[in-house]
């Protein structure tokens, strides 16, 4: 059932579903009454804090319940939701702050270090609870749930490669619109348990947090996903039914033997988001989990999703992430902003009612992305990559338009590279950039991860390469390392590679 | 505490101050803290610990031994290298 207001489903469920367990973290396990009556009395406490309708509230707080109640809290009283992670610095806490001008800060003792010195730094910052006293009893009763539709339910601050970070402005109508239209394929059930590895702060973990409680399931938050086995033992412990990863994730799953023992047959539905699946991958995660569906899911915060692969559709058109989703239009444009056909390369573009409101308190990069539509006063969003379509209008990602390697006057795509070396058994990450060269503008470079017992070297990258690339697309140089850089939302971070290419040193063949 | 397991607390905690942060700002690591829990370490610095625990003491961290047990504060980290070492 579709709600006007995001908490809404929320509220329903606990008035159907009191007894169940709704949230799980560890040992505690929370049924829906509980987290109602904390919801509300920390609603209540903000209330009495003075916090209001509109008003930005920052939540700053490791993956955990008193989150999930922050967040239904914050959504309860009409406020908006500026989620951070647990991980974030001081200096960006400050800024975050600074930006929306917060009224609130909801965190926790334990992450004084970050927010001490941020609040000394922000004067206007009015009020600052730690979980630990959010179940304190507030004196003030709670207002009428006033909000509509066409309120800011949540300023979502993306990192970007470059710059400040800005703040995603998203409506209580965004994000029940992106909401249905995901719920509309993906068919999650109250019957489900969801397993929440993913950063619950970030937009794909957080509209798995939402839409599980809004719908009555129980969300498990696993907290020791850095640890596989672990992992591992949660999904056959609590018999998870759907689990939403990103590549990363997938990749510590399968490449951890002992993570294999494990009964996985509670599955039902795998998910990749956030970054593009090496087609590898595919095979080995239908191999792992035969019984479950997975779906390869394309999004940006700025709509949170805009794309799934039908899971029959897998064998047909690995590497595809499909033809859009409900609810929304979507076409590729040239360079000067014509449309294409399909069966063409261009930049995506999507219309629909989950495209942000713009950047908070940003009209030119705001311009930068959202622009006029088919429609008078319409505003679509320039999504800044670039897909390529099949003759059904089945999208295959080619690169970010930033990331795009121009090297000899030929155009490389990181992602082409990138899947060509996955193939090479014993690697276990990749990243591909463009690296400046006095005589081709660029080169390409390849930063390869492995796992411990591959007989593998920047050579047998290369020769592999050779065999399957034209020879522009062949990496000069590959770079053996330990890690790749990583967005807390597990995307490789293209732009740290390069930006620190020029000052390092290599031994790479 | 045998004095082999001392130089190995201390250089565990050296690695970690030199690699991992802390800094000024950052809290005072106990030696039973939580690397996780603390946001010390993330997956892709747990990775970069075993190599260097492979790398520093000779041995092999095998699959079924990177869990939190053996991997997730320098008590754990010191425990575990006793016992592979023993």
């Amino acid at each position: 059932m579709r709600h006007a207001l995001l908490h809404h489903a929320f509220e329903a469920t606990a008035a159907r579903l009191p007894g169940k367990t709704a949230l799980v973290c560890g040992t505690r396990r929370l049924a829906y009454r509980e987290v109602q009556a904390r919801v509300q009395r920390l609603a209540s406490r903000l209330c009495a804090a003075g916090v209001a309708r509109g008003d930005r509230v920052v939540v700053m707080l490791e993956a955990d319940i008193e989150y999930a109640v922050a967040v239904h809290a914050v959504l309860r009283i009409g406020a908006v939701l500026v989620p951070l992670a647990p991980t974030t610095k001081a200096d960006k806490l400050a800024f975050v702050i600074e930006d929306t001008e917060a009224s609130a800060l909801l965190t926790e003792a334990r992450l004084e270090a970050t927010w001490g010195p941020a609040r000394e730094r922000c004067a206007g910052l009015r009020r600052l609870l730690l979980a630990a006293t959010f179940d304190d009893d507030a004196d003030a009763d709670l207002p009428r749930d006033e909000a509509a539709a066409q309120d800011l339910a949540a300023l979502l601050y993306t990192s970007g490669s470059t710059g400040r970070p800005k703040g995603v402005m998203l409506s209580h109508h965004n994000m029940t619109s992106a909401w249905a239209a995901v719920q509309a394929y993906l068919g999650l059930r109250e019957s489900d348990v969801i397993g929440l590895a993913l950063p619950p702060t970030y937009s794909y973990g957080l509209y798995h947090l939402l839409m599980g409680l809004g719908l009555g399931a129980t969300v498990v938050i696993e907290r020791q996903a850095a640890f596989p086995v672990k992992l591992a033992e949660t999904l056959e412990r609590e018999a998870v039914t759907v689990f939403p990863a990103v590549p990363s994730l997938f990749a510590a799953l399968l490449d951890t033997p002992a993570a294999a023992r494990f009964d996985h047959r509670a599955l039902r539905i795998v998910s990749n988001a956030a970054a593009a699946l090496p087609t590898s991958h595919i095979e080995r995660i239908r191999r792992r989990w035969p019984q479950a569906r997975l779906y390869c899911m394309y999004g940006m915060t700025e709509c949170k999703r805009i794309s799934y692969l039908p899971p029959e559709e897998l064998e047909r058109r690995p590497g595809s992430v499909g033809r859009g989703m409900p609810m929304q239009e979507h076409w590729l444009v040239d360079e000067a902003n014509r449309r294409l056909p399909h069966g063409s390369t261009g930049q995506l573009v999507v219309s629909g009612p989950h495209v942000m409101q713009g950047y908070w308190r940003r009209p030119q990069e705001t311009a930068e992305r959202l622009g006029p539509g088919p429609r008078e006063g319409e505003r679509v969003l320039y999504t800044g990559d670039l897909f390529r379509s099949d003759d059904e209008g089945y999208l295959y990602f080619v690169a970010r338009m930033d990331d795009i390697i121009k090297t000899g006057g030929e155009k490389v795509a990181p992602r082409e590279v990138e899947d060509a070396i996955h193939q090479l058994e014993g690697v276990t990450g990749c990243a591909v950039i463009g690296v400046p060269d006095a005589r081709l503008g660029q080169t390409v470079k390849a930063y390869v991860t492995l796992r411990a017992d591959a007989a593998v070297d920047a050579r047998a990258v290369i020769r592999h390469c050779q065999a399957r690339l034209e020879s522009h697309m062949v990496p000069k140089t590959v770079e053996i390392v330990q890690a790749l850089p990583m967005t807390e939302s597990g995307k490789v971070r293209h732009a740290a590679l390069r930006e620190a290419e020029p000052t390092r040193g290599s031994d790479s063949a | 505490m045998s004095a082999s397991e001392h130089d190995v607390r201390r250089d565990l905690r050296r690695y970690i101050e030199d690699n991992f942060v802390l800094g000024a700002s950052g809290p005072q690591l106990k030696d039973a803290d939580s690397f996780l829990e603390h946001h010390v370490l993330d997956s892709t610095g747990f990775l970069e610990l075993i190599a260097h625990l492979e790398e520093t003491y000779g041995i092999k961290v095998t699959d079924d031994e990177m869990v939190p047990e053996n991997l997730d504060s320098i008590d754990a980290v010191a425990a575990y290298l006793a016992r592979k070492r023993a």
